[in-house]
């Protein structure tokens, strides 16, 4: 009888039958090990968390009151006498690749990932194993990155170029991850940061969690518009064409994502200003992270999996796709409902 | 050519008219005048000849990108546009080309005489020395399908910033069929009207519709209040042909399209006529298809235009005629300032003078004394083989392009079905990778039998909850198309119908367009293939 394998893919999500946990299920469980604190893998209603120690608070503030243990990445945790590590993923902060290992048999679960070093996740490390399951949201040859320093560049001078103008600067980005990463490489010496409600929550959040970010200033229903003229705003996704995006008027929009790269889905949006700026591998970082795990058999979660799994074949590799709920956090091609992470946008009211 | 790739990314990054027109400005400040001339023939939609065929550049792209041929074709489907994916494609790199537009140009129009080796060498160079953004203007350029955008008029709004000549002047000059080898920027900008060019058409005048959409009718109270006085308005129908303006200068004669197509070649029977006016004349009008004195529906000249030769059949039953409305120009002058009344008498005089008035036939005028009058002449549109009718101000000038105010098209309300989306592809430019171009069935017993397909009328709202269906509810996928499973209903609008061959379904709808998407519809209640065949009218 051939052996069960050690992960298998099941309606609820990834699961160890000999561990008896879950790893980011989107049904309540029991035992759930969480990669990051996006929408589409960390859900609520399972009885018991395991993630990394910089996803603490994040997920206190998104889900509340739940039983979370969190762990230093690389440290082993025993469950039902199989071995749980976690491993930087490079994605957001705090966001970790699984590594499970039993009996000799290693396998990994990506999370969602990227391979250049963002200057505030802690940097994706490879981790050698016999199966990998990754994603591959950008998984089709055409999505190629710049150097974030590029793309930042490009930032700073749209907003210099705004501030001299009079024009106030709103840039798009998603609250955890995206937000950040702007924040530390805006150029201060322009202006001042203002945030949207949504994202100085999850700064609040990553602060209590002795993350330091750059000084920000949450916008209220005091702010005045002509106080932020000469700064930028941060802004999520869903504030995009709502009246509380309009009262900066005149202003300069900018959305941050790697779908940005194709110039439809830039026209689509309607931005003034498209960055190709991404938190997931392009092509070839995908290409190179899986080679770099030395892996007999790839799996492939979301993304352009039908695409991205034919092309592993042919170069060599047993790539087979799987159904999961993993979703796009980069905001075009989403399910049409809005994203789960900005249920609480209420808060800033006009 | 970095300036010219420049514009695109800039015309790209803001939807403002007017930083639109400042970015256009930048451009024609900082490039060589050669460039302009370029541009605006570019703009105008000018194309370069096409020297490689596209086959041989996707293949020599795919050699450069280093990937398989089908990923190259995937990817295509995801960025919707060849150029685009080319660029993106082909490893990146800084470009390092300080070439011009004019240069680029030339060098492409050198290629021939070149042997297929020496085009596949000068590309490959090329594309190693361009960066991404500028590989994707360099791509649409050997392509030749070069959509801006940005319209014509903008172009035009801000080279008349620059010059200090009027707009209405600089549209009329670049009308017609100049090269921007030869025609150059001084000459476009003189003092004098540039008319060494005696084929030169006149800028057409376009109604706006009356009422924005189908949904929205307006009562003829509304129709009072926005036009006024019935008096001051002059009525004619909407012919369904296409739109033409008819030149006689220095004893040569021209047929322009509204395309700016030089259509003289493509309308033999109309050639005499045209020979017995008066030197100087220029007349507007649409040409349509008789048969025995009568109009025919569009689609018997549409599949004549397809046509390389016309035979003898084809000119014997259904010649073209000239349904003439305006005159643009008499003997010589430029009499577009003249008010519509004027105008229309100077027409009648020409027509009447002429000996060919089957071919030569006038835009007669309905009268009527009510705007509810009108209203029930227009349901007479059908029979008439009208699209409705046209009101235009008798005191209006002949203007330039699409203007609010004195022309006005009343188009009669589409026919309309309830089908059933059967099939999807995925768009192109702004609708790359999303589901948006759909075919649609209606039932024959128990079968769906597809009989339109349409891409236009949902939101973007609409169209990503559509996309999302399709992904999750696919049938079969036979290369781009994907069978989806039978179950969303919209109601689909068009012009006319006609019996055809062609189609599986036996019938040709025409301008088809989704209307709306009936949510309260199941797909059991859409409508099916006989209600379709009793439209026709048989």
């Amino acid at each position: 009888m051939p052996k069960k394998p050690l992960l298998e893919f099941t309606d609820k999500g990834i699961y160890c039958a000999e561990g008896k946990f879950y790893i980011d299920p989107w049904k309540p469980v029991d035992d759930a090990v969480i990669t990051h604190a996006h929408a589409d893998h960390a859900y609520l209603g399972h009885k018991h968390y395991l993630a990394h120690h910089l996803s603490r608070e994040v997920l206190l503030y998104r889900l509340g009151e739940i039983q979370l243990q969190t762990v230093e990445y690389g440290e082993k945790v025993m469950k039902n006498g199989v071995q749980v590590s976690l491993f930087p993923a490079g994605h957001v902060i705090g966001s970790a690749q699984v590594r499970v290992e039993h009996k000799g048999e290693v396998w990994v679960v990506s999370g969602d990932y990227k391979v250049e070093d963002d200057g505030i996740s802690t940097p994706f490390e490879s981790v050698r194993c016999h199966h990998f399951i990754s994603e591959c949201t950008f998984g089709m040859p055409v999505y190629q990155w710049k150097p974030q320093a590029d793309i930042f560049n490009d930032v700073n001078n749209w907003w210099r170029s705004n501030a001299e103008h009079g024009l106030a600067t709103v840039i798009v980005g998603y609250s955890l991850g995206k937000a950040q990463r702007i924040l530390q490489n805006l150029d201060l010496s322009i202006g001042k940061v203002y945030t949207h409600g949504v994202i100085e929550n999850t700064n609040e959040a990553l602060r209590r969690n002795g993350v330091i970010l750059n000084p920000t200033t949450r916008i209220t229903t005091d702010t005045s518009k002509e106080e932020v003229r000469k700064g930028i705003i941060l802004a999520p996704p869903s504030s995009v064409g709502t009246p509380w995006m309009r009262r900066f008027n005149p202003y300069s929009f900018g959305y941050c994502s790697g779908w940005m790269a194709i110039r439809g889905a830039k026209r689509r949006r309607a931005a003034d200003r498209g960055f190709v700026l991404s938190d997931h591998a392009d092509w070839d970082g995908l290409v190179s992270a899986i080679d770099a795990t030395g892996c007999e058999t790839v799996y492939l979660t979301h993304g352009y999996t039908a695409v991205f799994s034919r092309y592993l074949n042919e170069i060599g590799f047993d790539a087979r796709e799987v159904h999961t709920l993993y979703g796009d956090d980069e905001g075009i091609n989403s399910v049409p409902e809005e994203a789960p992470d900005e249920h609480n946008k209420a808060e800033v009211k006009l | 050519m970095k300036a010219f790739a420049q514009l695109f990314l800039s015309l790209d990054e803001t939807n403002k008219t007017n930083e639109k027109v400042k970015v256009l400005k930048d451009y024609f400040n900082n490039v060589p005048d050669t460039d302009k001339m370029h541009m605006l023939a570019l703009f105008s939609g000018r194309k370069p000849k096409r020297q490689i065929n596209s086959t041989l550049v996707r293949n020599w792209a795919i050699e450069a990108s280093n990937i398989p041929a089908w990923l190259f074709e995937e990817s295509y489907h995801v960025v919707g546009d060849l150029a685009e994916t080319m660029s993106l494609l082909m490893p990146q790199n800084k470009g390092n080309s300080n070439k011009t537009l004019t240069e680029w140009i030339a060098e492409i129009n050198d290629l021939n005489n070149k042997t297929e080796e020496e085009k596949k060498l000068w590309l490959m160079d090329s594309w190693a020395m361009l960066d991404t953004s500028e590989r994707f203007v360099f791509n649409k350029l050997l392509t030749g399908g070069f959509r801006v955008g940005v319209s014509q008029s903008l172009v035009i709004k801000a080279l008349a910033d620059i010059t200090g000549i009027e707009a209405p002047t600089l549209t009329h000059r670049i009308m017609g069929s100049w090269m921007p080898e030869t025609y150059t920027y001084e000459q476009l900008t003189q003092e004098q009207g540039a008319s060494d060019d005696i084929s030169r058409p006149y800028p057409f005048f376009l109604a706006y519709p009356i009422q924005e959409t189908s949904e929205k009718q307006k009562s003829t109270d509304e129709l009072k209040y926005a036009l006024g006085d019935e008096a001051e308005w002059q009525a004619e129908w909407k012919w369904d042909g296409i739109r033409a303006q008819l030149i006689k200068r220095g004893g040569k004669i021209f047929i322009w399209s509204r395309g700016e197509d030089l259509a003289t070649d493509k309308f033999p029977e109309l050639h005499p006529f045209l020979n017995a006016l008066p030197d100087g004349t220029a007349i507007d009008g649409e040409l349509l298809s008789f048969q025995n004195g009568l109009p025919m529906p569009f689609n018997v000249l549409q599949t004549r235009i397809g046509r390389k030769n016309l035979n003898k059949k084809i000119l014997e039953e259904s010649p073209v005629a000239v349904i003439a409305y305006d005159c643009l120009e008499f003997e010589g002058e430029d009499i577009r300032y003249k008010s519509q009344s004027e105008r229309r008498e100077i027409l009648e005089e020409l027509q009447a003078n002429t000996p060919f008035p089957e071919f030569f036939r006038l835009s007669a005028l309905i009268s009527f004394n009510t705007w509810e009058e009108l209203g029930k002449i227009r349901e007479q549109s059908r029979v008439m083989i009208a699209e409705g009718i046209m009101l235009k101000r008798k005191s209006a000038t002949y203007q330039v392009g699409r203007k609010r105010g004195d022309w006005w098209k009343w188009k009669i309300d589409p026919l309309s079905v309830d089908a059933v989306m059967i099939y999807a592809q995925k768009g192109h430019g702004r609708r790359a990778d999303l589901y948006t171009d759909y075919t649609f069935a209606v039932w024959d017993g128990d079968k769906l039998v597809p009989f339109a397909k349409a891409y236009s009328g949902l939101t973007d709202a609409e169209i990503n909850k559509v996309d999302y269906f399709i992904k999750h509810n696919t049938l079969e996928k036979f290369g781009p198309v994907r069978t989806v499973k039978p179950e969303l209903v919209f109601e689909i609008g068009f012009e006319g119908i006609n019996k055809s061959t062609r189609h599986k379904s036996g019938i040709a709808l025409r301008f088809p367009r989704i209307l709306r998407w009936r949510h309260d519809k199941p797909k059991e209640e859409a409508d099916t293939i006989e209600s379709l065949r009793a439209l026709l009218g048989e």
